[in-house]
């Protein structure tokens, strides 16, 4: 029996949608860049090579989590993982912030629209006959959106750290600043917005509530959380694009291309 | 200025239909809504169209104009080119009455699934206090006015007919969480939301938030704040033990 928008008693159009603008753009633009992304990504944490360059730490291999990483005086390591693990480090910790923007409500729509047309665009219909959306393993599971956002805030705090430490010279004297310092820091800030801008933070600062005015520094803070929410869709971009520029500038500068410009 | 437009409008009944071809005079400042009754008083009088206010605050003139669920009454014949063929057909996740008018008794049937407000035990109408920055939160979703063009773009019953029974849809998932967020109401609406109303169903891919009218923000205010206070109850043991030990209540 036919279904969707041929199911018997609805009116019978032959074309399957009648969508005349370009509703293909924004889905190809997605899957486009966030291709470009995995390839990337994928290949630094793999590459277990050039991710320090004193004092600078790349995002994708920070905190180093294995005893293998390179010596980062001062960075924020805990080798919990021992010497058995002799891959990438950068395997174990892209986890969690691979986790968060997996689980994030921004990214689930886009990568729904994206990858699986699960609609592409508004009434353009699915090319599939079942859909139980998320109420089956394993997209269930989007529903633990909360403890990445946990994991979350603490990868903030140690990229946070390690801005800190970028303020010091490429021989460890404290008080100096480079491009790359300003390239940290423009990525942390980045960061901390998009991880404080997430729907999960914006229900546990507040949105849980059922009175406000009992909770009035609650209801502060979650008023400043749901404008930065309104936000959520550009700071989901631009901070995947500042964590990996972060990233190709402290390799770029690891291997020799060039040398970081120092301000003072 | 006046130009001749081409239409494109779907005539039939729940049995047969096709897009008819209609040349149709437009002057300056004109909606599509204007263009159909242009239609009907010179082309095509028994041309079935529901209407009202033609202010968009009804919620009657809901169709598909190239396809994208909107208000006739609210999309500006100026936003089309003078050469472009405008296509119009009824709501296509509802079952079509005639031309562009559909039944949509459906959502009817959804609204009377949701229990109304329910107030403590022992506070009677006339009793009810609450401050405004408690109440001011869910009153976003009473500018709804129930033109269920976000019902009607929704992919899970658009594309799935099966999924009817199980999903009330955006906005009766609205009307779940503005009860939810209302600082007297004492119904447990949040297992309610996911195991008899279908929340699970929605992948947040924010169709209804695009197509309405209103500009209520459903996905981010509505749909997204009630998965997580469904997670709260279904999937976070953390919140369970929490509520557990500091005895939190329903209220708080």
């Amino acid at each position: 029996m036919a279904t969707g928008t041929a199911a018997p008693g609805r009116a019978q159009i032959e074309e399957r949608h009648l969508r005349t603008d370009r509703w293909w753009l924004s889905p190809a633009v997605t899957v486009t860049i966030l291709v470009a992304f995995i390839v990337y990504s994928t290949w630094r944490a793999f590459a277990n090579d050039d991710y320090f360059a004193e004092p600078y730490v790349s995002p994708f291999y920070s905190p180093c989590l294995a005893e293998n990483c390179d010596s980062m005086p001062l960075s924020a390591n805990a080798p919990l993982f021992g010497d058995w693990w002799s891959l990438s480090p950068a395997l174990i910790i892209l986890i969690f912030p691979l986790g968060f923007r997996l689980t994030c409500y921004y990214y689930r729509k886009a990568y729904y629209r994206g990858f699986w047309a699960s609609p592409s665009a508004c009434a353009v219909p699915e090319p599939r006959s079942k859909y139980s959306g998320e109420t089956k393993f394993p997209l269930i599971m989007q529903n633990f959106h909360r403890y990445f956002f946990y994991f979350a805030v603490i990868v903030a705090l140690i990229l946070s750290w390690d801005v800190l430490i970028a303020f010091r010279d490429e021989h460890g004297a404290w008080g100096h600043m480079g491009l790359g310092t300003l390239v940290l820091l423009a990525n942390v800030l980045l960061i901390w917005a998009y991880t404080l801008s997430c729907h999960s933070c914006r229900h546990i600062i507040g949105g849980r509530l059922k009175h406000f005015s009992k909770h009035p520094v609650r209801y502060k803070y979650w008023q400043f959380v749901s404008r930065l929410n309104t936000k959520h869709m550009q700071l989901a971009w631009a901070s995947l694009f500042s964590v990996a520029l972060a990233d190709l500038y402290v390799y770029l500068v690891a291997s020799g291309a060039f040398d970081d410009p120092r301000f003072f | 200025m006046s130009y001749k437009a081409n239409f494109r409008v779907w005539r039939g009944d729940v049995d047969s239909g096709e897009l008819r071809d209609y040349t149709v005079e437009v002057n300056e400042g004109e909606v599509v809504l204007d263009i159909i009754h242009r239609l009907q008083a010179t082309q095509a009088p028994d041309l079935a169209v529901r209407w009202n206010c033609k202010a968009g605050k009804c919620g009657s003139c809901s169709a598909e104009i190239n396809g994208r669920p909107r208000l006739l009454c609210m999309t500006r014949m100026s936003t089309f080119s003078a050469e472009e063929t405008i296509t119009v057909t009824p709501m296509r996740t509802f079952p079509v009455v005639r031309d562009l008018v559909t039944d949509v008794s459906f959502n009817y049937t959804k609204a009377r699934q949701v229990p109304s407000f329910t107030p403590p035990e022992g506070l009677k109408a006339g009793e009810y206090r609450m401050e405004q920055v408690d109440v001011e939160r869910s009153q976003e979703f009473r500018k709804c006015i129930e033109c269920f063009l976000c019902q009607n773009t929704c992919h899970v019953i658009r594309d799935f007919e099966d999924n009817k029974p199980a999903f009330s849809g955006p906005r009766y998932l609205m009307r779940i969480a503005e009860l939810d967020m209302h600082p007297l109401d004492v119904a447990d609406r949040q297992k309610a939301a996911q195991e008899e109303h279908g929340l699970g169903y929605c992948n947040i891919t924010k169709c209804c938030t695009d197509v309405c009218p209103e500009h209520i923000k459903i996905t981010d205010n509505a749909l997204i704040p009630m998965k997580e206070r469904v997670a709260d109850r279904k999937y976070d043991p953390l919140v369970w033990l929490g509520d557990k030990i500091l005895r939190r209540g329903k209220t708080q």
